[in-house]
């Protein structure tokens, strides 16, 4: 059992992801990454979760949707209404939590009717649950309308960033490999055939969507608890083209290209800001330029892991 | 494989707690002082692309101008190098700009964002840094206090919050015009409007005033007779219409239409030469609106402003671009006074004693300018008689 938990390729990913913090954080400490660098930084990680939740749901499941930001919002406003009154961790655990039972709840509602028919209904029924969402927030008082809330406590620390960065593509990954996540895949590659073979793929469908909503929500909470101040206007149809813009420029179910194309699209936003007028344009270009050389994305399907590595190098031993 | 998420989860929890404590602090950006001739560098964060670039482009024109004079100008203490960077009307591009100006370039002051959530989400980073930021046109109610109620000590406003405009209209209404029963007619889809209507109705009421009734409309409505109809049944003599041009120009021709005679008074949202077209010069007889700028009866300073700014970019300026001018130039002389950024810049702009074309002011113990409310007249269209309001005098 205990040779399971520590094999080579975990012993491997444990070790990367901790150079990985311990490297960030030296160079946050020695004053490298600066407070401004950071802003960059932390908006890298958010964006990490919402485009490896994101994945999941359109790239493991091949369901479209268009309602990221919708959960986000959800997420975002549990975390920042229980904190104003409560900001300490624990008000920010519990906002969490909220966030993620709303989302999830929600996240049923919209999927179980939709996710029941083949094709398209859950994109169009995703954007439509997201505008609600945001007009819901745009007329309650306890949001406080259009102005939004400030005043937020920052309470979005990186060694907390980071572990829940992990902690997400852990699970998502994780659940892309199992029994579950294989079921998943079978839909995307053919819903007719995988039904065929006895795959209850409305459940399969619905699992996927709402671990991605969840973690939306999550993200959301780090966002609402980083920036200090969140309004409606964040959370528009927009915001979900930027996440899903990620998620194809990475790879459609590639989490390590959601990965790299979050980290990418964000030192590309921060090295254009000094071209105020022709940024757009730019990151534009960048993005038909990508489509047009690497149409499955930058890294299509495949995964960067330690297991292939492995494998490779053992091969190589073993033809000497 | 399928358990090491909790390995992964628990090491990396316990590394984090012991990389995690020393990364706090540290943050704030080194006080210089400053000898004459010094080149000081100067923030602009505005939304020059966006939703609301309207704002933020006007207002860089008004602190381009400014900061332009100023070099201009022989007796200049310093030279003044300006860093504009586009938040593009993005919140956290808001702050990540902030931060970068105040961390990175070192700048000894910003000014903007144009918008009071852009704003907003720039103070705390201005609290870390020791940097100020001058604000042109956060008037968003309670908008410079954190959550604790207490003023973010490095940000500053120069216009007044929408509170005050309305209280001011209910103090004119009472007052100036000495009316006493009035009607609050209100844009219940956005927050502005519903502030001003509540501040309007608080005030009017606490003054003796009665308000006879209320009635709502939503932006985008074009037919306000039924509503109108109604209230040519109703006893009062004054109508308080808080939103923006586009329905309260559409509200007042038909009001006029209908035979309601009334003065009819409104918020800045109502200055807009859109106003004119849409009611028809002959409707707008006895409107009053508040505004933070007008140009009727317009100082020298005002006049020459305005000659500047139409010869640099061949427009005329608004109420935004006159804020953001103000702003800067507040910036500038509290720059020279303290002779330091950081912490003796923050205190000089505290004690400053400022002669703006939106009047002159000092800042009070929620960070916002001690000046009156201006209350501008309409006959036949035309902008006359602007009034002081002042509501500290009382």
């Amino acid at each position: 059992m205990l040779k399971k938990y520590f094999s080579k390729e975990n012993i491997c990913w444990i070790i990367f992801a901790a150079v990985i913090f311990t490297l960030i954080t030296f160079l946050m400490n020695v004053g490298v990454i600066g407070s401004y660098y950071q802003i960059t930084l932390y908006n890298i990680c958010i964006n990490v979760i919402l485009a490896v939740s994101l994945n999941l749901i359109i790239g493991v499941c091949g369901q479209f949707s268009l309602g990221h930001a919708g959960f986000m919002c959800i997420g975002a406003y549990s975390a920042a209404i229980v904190v104003r009154s409560m900001s300490n961790l624990l008000g920010f655990a519990l906002g969490v939590g909220i966030g993620i039972v709303i989302s999830t709840i929600a996240a049923l509602i919209v999927s179980i009717p939709t996710l029941r028919l083949r094709g398209d209904y859950l994109a169009i029924a995703t954007l439509g649950f997201s505008e609600i969402i945001r007009i819901i927030v745009l007329n309650l008082k306890i949001t406080n309308g259009a102005a939004g809330l400030s005043g937020i406590a920052k309470l979005t620390t990186w060694p907390l960033l980071f572990v829940l960065m992990v902690a997400s593509i852990v699970i998502v990954t994780n659940f892309s490999r199992s029994r579950q996540g294989r079921a998943c895949i079978s839909i995307r590659e053919d819903e007719i055939a995988s039904e065929a073979m006895g795959i209850n793929t409305t459940r399969y469908k619905t699992t996927a969507f709402v671990i991605g909503a969840a973690l939306a929500s999550v993200a959301g909470a780090l966002y609402a608890c980083n920036f200090y101040v969140i309004k409606p206007d964040l959370f528009t149809f927009n915001k979900s083209i930027d996440i899903l813009v990620m998620v194809v420029f990475g790879g459609m179910g590639s989490m390590t290209g959601s990965v790299i194309a979050a980290a990418f699209i964000g030192v590309l936003n921060m090295l254009l800001q000094n071209f105020s007028s022709i940024r757009m344009v730019i990151y534009g270009v960048v993005l038909v330029a990508i489509m047009i050389f690497r149409p499955g994305g930058l890294l299509g399907t495949k995964e960067f892991t330690f297991s292939a590595l492995l494998h490779r190098k053992r091969k190589e031993k073993g033809r000497k | 494989m399928k358990k090491f998420p909790k390995i992964l989860a628990s090491s990396v929890m316990a590394l984090s707690l012991l990389a995690g404590c020393g990364s706090e602090g540290g943050n704030a950006a080194t006080a210089v002082e400053l000898n004459e001739g010094d080149t000081v560098k100067v923030g602009l964060n505005y939304e020059l692309s966006g939703a609301t670039a309207t704002y933020g482009l006007a207002m860089e024109k008004g602190s381009q101008l400014a900061i332009k004079q100023y070099n201009e100008r022989e007796d200049r203490k310093y030279t003044i190098e300006v860093i504009s960077q586009d938040c593009k009307s993005d919140s956290v591009e808001a702050q990540s700009i902030a931060s970068r100006l105040m961390t990175e370039e070192g700048v000894a002051f910003q000014v903007g964002p144009a918008t009071s959530p852009d704003s907003l989400a720039t103070y705390p980073i201005s609290t870390d840094a020791q940097v100020p930021v001058l604000s042109p046109a956060v008037t968003q109610n309670g908008g410079m206090l954190d959550a604790n109620g207490e003023a973010y000590p490095y940000a500053w406003r120069v216009c007044f919050e929408d509170n005050a405009q309305a209280s001011a209209m209910a103090v004119f209404a009472y007052e100036n015009l000495g009316k006493r029963k009035a009607v609050v007619y209100s844009d219940s889809g956005n927050d502005y409007a519903k502030g001003l209507a509540e501040s309007f109705i608080e005030k009017f009421e606490s003054l003796g005033g009665e308000i006879v009734t209320t009635e709502n409309y939503i932006q985008g409505d074009t037919d306000f007779n039924a509503v109108i109809s109604s209230l040519t049944e109703e006893d009062f003599d004054v109508l308080y219409v808080p939103g923006y041009y586009g329905e309260a120009g559409l509200i007042i021709k038909q009001a006029r239409a209908a035979g309601l005679d009334q003065p009819i008074l409104g918020p800045d949202g109502m200055d807009s030469p859109k106003l004119a077209e849409l009611a028809g010069a002959s409707a707008l007889n006895d409107v009053y609106f508040t505004t933070a700028y007008t140009t009727v009866d317009a100082s020298d300073e005002l006049l020459s402003f305005i000659e500047a700014y139409k010869a640099e970019y061949n427009e005329e300026p608004d109420m935004f671009s006159v804020l953001a001018y103000d702003a800067t130039n507040l910036g500038l002389q509290a720059l020279e006074e303290a002779g330091a950024t950081g912490e003796k810049l923050n205190e000089a702009i505290k004690n400053i004693q400022f002669e703006g074309l939106t009047g002159s002011f000092a800042f009070d113990e929620e960070h916002s300018p001690t000046k009156p409310v201006l209350v501008v007249e309409l006959q036949d269209g035309v902008q006359v008689n602007p009034i002081k309001i002042d509501l500290d005098a009382e």
